[in-house]
C-alpha cells in the first residue's frame, strides 16, 4: 500500500489532517513508521507539524515546559532537567534517543514508555486538541484521541524528591522489566506529607499505584515506614507478558523494586 | 503507485539528488536510489542498529527516519569513511581487531562509534559501551567492538599529537 506524508506548519493544521480515518501524526517515527515497517495497515498517511516551537524546553520559575518533539536526548542534555536524565536515558540506545519524542512516549504500549512513568509520577499536564488535561485521565483515554500532542508542564520537584528506576535484564540498554517513577514530598522530620508512585509494565499503559501511594503518608522512608506500601504496590496492577518477563514474574519482583527505589 | 517526492541530500561530502517515494524510508533511499548499501536493514523496528547513519551530525536510524524529512540534511555512512583508498582509524581498528565477523552490524558500530569518538576523542570504557547501547551484534560478543573503537581512539590522539 502506498505511504505518504503531510507536513504542516501548525499544530492545528496537522490536527485537522489527521482527522480523516487513514492519518496517523508521526513524531519521531520510532512507533509510527515502526509500525508501518510491521505492515500495520491501519493508516496510509502520516502527518506530521514542523513548527519549531514543539522542539523547545522552557522553565519558566518553578514549572517545565516540554515541547511535544522535545527528544530524549534533549531532555539528557539540559542542566535544569538533570533529575529526569535517568528517565530520558531509559528510553532507546543513543540515535533511538535523537528520534524518540516526549509526545510520542506518552503514547507508547507496554513495555515501552518509560518516559511517561515518570511525567505520570511528576503529576504533569498534557496539552492536547487545545485543552490542557491530567496525565492520568490523557492516558486512560488516549486510544481515543485524535488530537495532536502539542506540550506537556510540570512543576520542578524539591531537590531529590523525584525517584525513577527502570529495571531491565540486559544492560545498559534492555526492554523493561518494569519501570517506577515516584514523586515523594516529606515534612522536615522525613515523614512522608505526599506521595504519587507510577509503574509502567504494570498495566498496558503506565498507571498509579494509588493504594501504595496512600499507604506511605505519614511514615519514614525507612525498611519498617514502607513495608505498607510495598505489600500494597501490586493493588489493581494486570502485568503484561512478553519474552522479557510473564505477568507473574513481573508481580513477584514489583515490591522488591518499589522498597530498593524507596530506600535510596 | 506512491507519489514521489525530490530529496536533495549531501551524502558523505557529496550533492545528491533523487525521486523518492513519499513515506519511504530514508534506509530505502539511501540503498534503492543513491546505491549506498552501508546502512543495512536488520529489524526495521529500531532494535539492531544496522541501519544507524549520521544526520546533521546526530546519529539516526535510518529505517525508522522518513526519506523526504532529510532533505536538504547532510547524511553521514560508512561508505563514506575511506579517503582516497586509506580506512578511517575505526575501520582500522575494527579489520585489525577482528571486531567484524560476519559484518552485518558493523556499518551501524561504526556509525554509532564515530559520533562518540566526534563528540569525545578519548572515551572510557563505559562510554563506548553506553555509545554502542543501540547496536546488536550476534557474531563477536562485543568485546573486540568496543576494543577497537578505544584502539581507534587512541590512534587519533597519536596522529593529532
Amino acid at each position: 500500500m502506498p505511504l505518504s506524508l503531510r507536513s504542516f506548519g501548525t499544530v492545528e493544521e496537522a490536527s485537522a489532517a489527521l482527522k480523516a480515518p487513514n492519518a496517523r501524526y508521526l513524531g519521531g517515527g520510532t512507533l509510527v513508521v515502526r509500525a508501518a515497517n510491521e505492515g500495520d495497515l491501519t493508516f496510509d498517511t502520516f502527518v506530521r507539524a514542523t513548527d519549531a516551537r514543539l522542539r523547545n524546553i522552557e522553565i519558566t520559575g518553578s514549572t517545565v515546559t516540554l515541547g511535544a518533539s522535545v527528544t530524549m536526548a534533549q531532555i539528557v542534555k539540559h542542566p535544569a532537567l538533570a533529575f529526569l536524565a535517568p528517565a530520558a536515558r531509559a528510553v532507546g540506545g543513543p540515535a533511538i534517543r535523537n528520534m524518540a519524542s516526549v509526545g510520542g512516549n506518552l503514547f507508547a504500549p507496554a513495555p515501552y514508555g518509560d518516559f511517561a512513568v515518570a511525567l505520570l509520577a511528576l503529576g504533569a499536564r498534557v496539552d492536547v486538541g487545545g485543552k490542557t488535561v491530567d496525565i492520568d485521565r490523557f492516558l486512560a483515554t488516549r486510544d481515543e484521541s485524535r488530537d495532536v500532542v502539542s506540550a506537556v508542564h510540570f512543576e520542578l520537584p524539591k531537590e531529590g524528591a523525584f525517584r525513577f528506576a527502570k529495571v531491565s535484564r540486559v544492560k545498559p540498554k534492555g526492554v523493561a522489566v518494569l519501570s517506577i517513577g515516584a514523586l515523594i514530598e516529606q515534612d522536615g522530620a522525613g515523614a512522608v506529607k505526599a506521595a504519587r508512585i507510577a509503574l509502567g509494565c504494570m498495566a498496558d499503559r503506565p498507571m498509579r499505584a494509588k493504594a501504595a501511594e496512600k499507604a506511605l503518608i505519614g511514615s519514614m522512608l525507612t525498611e519498617d515506614g514502607i513495608a505498607g506500601a510495598a505489600a500494597t504496590v501490586g493493588e489493581g496492577t494486570e502485568p503484561i507478558t512478553d519474552p522479557v518477563a510473564s505477568a507473574w514474574y513481573r508481580a513477584e519482583v514489583l515490591p522488591v523494586h518499589l522498597r530498593r527505589l524507596l530506600l535510596k | 503507485m506512491a507519489k514521489k517526492v525530490p530529496l536533495q541530500i549531501t551524502l558523505n561530502g557529496e550533492e545528491r539528488a533523487e525521486f523518492v517515494e513519499s513515506g519511504s524510508t530514508l534506509l530505502t533511499a539511501l540503498r534503492d536510489r543513491f546505491d549506498d548499501t552501508s546502512p543495512k536493514g536488520g529489524c526495521n523496528q529500531g532494535t539492531c542498529g544496522a541501519c544507524t547513519v549520521i544526520i546533521d551530525g546526530e546519529l539516526r536510524l535510518a529505517c525508522l527516519t522518513l526519506a523526504e524529512m532529510c532533505d536538504g540534511a547532510s547524511v553521514q555512512t560508512t561508505s563514506g569513511m575511506a579517503k582516497g583508498g586509506v580506512l578511517h582509524p575505526l575501520q582500522r581498528a575494527f579489520m585489525e581487531g577482528f571486531a567484524a565477523q560476519c559484518g552485518f552490524c558493523t556499518p551501524g558500530m561504526i556509525m554509532a562509534a564515530k559520533a562518540l569518538l566526534d563528540r569525545v576523542p578519548n572515551p572510557s570504557r563505559d562510554e563506548v559501551i553506553e555509545a554502542l547501547a543501540g547496536n546488536i551484534c550476534r557474531c563477536t560478543g562485543y568485546e573486540p567492538i568496543i576494543n577497537a573503537v578505544l584502539e581507534a581512539a587512541r590512534a587519533n590522539s597519536h596522529n593529532a599529537a
